[in-house]
């Protein structure tokens, strides 16, 4: 039986775990033992020791994030914690899981994590179509202030906070970080540049940390088992589980929380059970629609973070989405370029003109007008759009599927120019 | 004019951050929630209880996909198009949901029951492809079950 700390008490009938059923399972017992042992620095050394890094896709150690934060008597003050709930990148769907069926992780793990870095407020930053955890957390967030876990002096330690719900008025550019905190100002979500740092400077100029939803539900179990135990949960010492996703046409879709590093096969084959009767795997993009294309002779691959980078790819957010072989991959490049092309926030020019133009060519490709020379004039885009030309994520994110199609799927590309169509239409 | 009920909610909004332009995307929220839409009339009205020009709201306004700056009908369907669903049939289910709701892509159907938009990820990719309908997620939509299921929303 594999130990599921994630997701392990989550009710078999799908409703949320409330206060009562949530403390049963040994909730907020972290949160108690934190409060009256643990100094913010020794919770913030324990998370830096558990080798946990973030979920949300970048994959950044979360102790290391939080050390950058000022601390002590000098530190400027609000300082904030924010949640990153937007989970707006195509193909993941694990982040509602969490929220849905067990909040009040999610609260303990936000009053953990901001005792952690002496934070005064914590928002989470919700998608708005997630309207089912919209309701349990505020639920879960009123529990939790009438059982004296949020608001003044929580449990009668001297530490303070307020924890605060933001539905997002959707937009990708929302859950990238410094995008988020313009955001929760009330700005468009155009990215800020860093440095700065939002750990010094960030939400209306303070001190700011912007964790993922299961980054802040891994906090209490890294507090509560120890900073050893929680690494050994891995299969490759990376620290943890994780909740790996499949969607496309595979047998089974869903999410799995399992140790973290096991193989992309084993996700694929015994979890998702496979491809559908009478259709081939083709290749994955591992952690949503900014990771790039695996193959066939990736499939041994530990679905960890240094494993997958080595392969040439990005874990990600985890959650895999699976290409067979009655799906055109010129397509379906076309329709991730163009979710991109559309969510770009116009700020960087790589990114808002390249990536239309880039949407362009690959429709000219699908409707027969492709050239043998877009396929340069697509390659040179993947490099424009590469890490440090713009200010933010969001154009290397889009280049990742694009570089990595170009070259597994070259020979579909030239098979739309030789035959002046698209084969799969 | 604002509601007193849309004035008091904005009110209870603006508590909850340290700046009042903050508040905006959810006074705006609010707004819609009443209206179905914020009008040009509705920024008027707002901006100056949060504190920013119209010009500034609306810039705020027009950056995000669900505050909507045109009427819309009764219901609003919006259609997954991202990458899972467009693999297992959303362009077909895009199809069917037009012709079941008298609705072009991006438009109102004459009757004004009916505003269709296709939308991205709506994070429930196992079970695509997916339609949402005023905030309710339908998922596994086989396309021939378009109009029975909008037939529920009157």
């Amino acid at each position: 039986m594999t130990d599921r700390p994630l997701t392990g008490r989550m009710r078999e009938d799908g409703a949320a775990l409330d206060l009562r059923a949530y403390e049963r399972a040994g909730g907020y017992a972290a949160l108690r033992d934190a409060l009256r042992r643990l100094a913010p620095a020794e919770v913030q050394k324990r998370v830096k020791d558990s080798g946990l890094r973030g979920r949300g896709g970048a994959g950044f150690p979360t102790g290391q994030k939080w050390s950058f934060v000022p601390m002590g008597a000098d530190a400027p003050h609000p300082k904030y914690l924010v949640v990153n709930a937007d989970e707006m990148e195509p193909g993941t769907f694990k982040d509602r899981l969490l929220m849905e069926r067990d909040p009040h992780q999610l609260v303990e793990g936000v009053i953990l994590s901001a005792y952690a870095i002496e934070a005064d407020v914590a928002y989470i930053f919700l998608r708005w179509a997630y309207k089912l955890s919209e309701a349990r957390l505020a639920r879960a967030i009123a529990e939790a202030y009438d059982a004296g876990y949020l608001g003044r002096q929580i449990l009668g330690s001297g530490y303070s906070l307020e924890l605060r719900l933001h539905i997002s008025g959707g937009r990708y550019m929302a859950g990238e970080e410094t995008g988020l905190i313009n955001a929760l100002e009330g700005r468009r979500a155009n990215p800020r540049s860093k440095p700065p740092y939002p750990a010094v400077v960030g939400l209306w100029g303070r001190p700011t940390v912007v964790n993922n939803v299961e980054t802040i539900c891994n906090v209490p179990h890294v507090i509560g088992r120890g900073a050893e135990a929680y690494r050994k949960l891995s299969a490759t010492g990376e620290g943890g589980t994780k909740l790996y996703g499949a969607s496309g046409r595979v047998k089974r879709p869903g999410l799995w929380e399992l140790p973290l590093g096991t193989t992309i096969r084993e996700i694929l084959e015994e979890h998702a059970g496979g491809m559908r009767d009478g259709v081939r795997f083709r290749g994955l993009l591992p952690g949503g629609a900014s990771t790039d294309f695996l193959v066939d002779e990736h499939l041994d691959a530990p679905m960890d973070f240094e494993s997958l980078q080595k392969h040439g790819s990005r874990m990600g957010t985890g959650t895999m989405i699976v290409l067979d072989d009655r799906t055109c991959p010129v397509g379906m490049i076309r329709n991730l370029e163009e979710f991109f092309a559309q969510e770009s926030c116009g700020w960087c020019t790589p990114c808002w003109a390249g990536l239309h133009w880039v949407a362009d060519i690959l429709r000219d490709f699908e409707e027969g007008r492709g050239e043998m020379a877009d396929l340069d004039t697509l390659a040179a885009h993947a490099r424009l759009l590469a890490p440090g030309n713009t200010y933010c994520a969001l154009a290397p994110g889009a280049a990742e599927p694009l570089q990595s199609g170009l070259r597994h799927f070259r020979d579909d590309f030239e098979r739309h120019v030789r035959e002046h169509r698209c084969p799969w239409r | 004019m604002l509601s007193d009920e849309e004035r008091h909610e904005i009110e209870a909004e603006l508590t909850r951050y340290p700046t009042r332009r903050a508040a905006s995307i959810d006074a705006m929220r609010i707004v819609q929630r009443h209206r179905g839409w914020v009008s040009d009339e509705a920024l008027r009205d707002l901006a100056p209880l949060i504190q920013m020009t119209v010009d500034e709201l609306d810039g705020v306004a027009s950056f995000y996909n669900m505050i909507f700056r045109r009427a819309v009908g009764r219901h609003v369907i919006l259609v997954c198009n991202s990458v899972s669903c467009w693999m297992l049939g959303a362009g077909r289910l895009l199809d069917a949901a037009a012709a079941a709701a008298g609705a072009p892509q991006g438009g109102t159907s004459a009757d004004r029951r009916f505003t269709l938009l296709p939308i991205v990820c709506l994070g429930a990719c196992d079970h695509a492809p997916v339609l949402m309908v005023d905030g309710d997620l339908h998922h596994d939509v086989d396309p021939a079950d378009a109009a029975s299921l909008l037939a529920r929303y009157e």
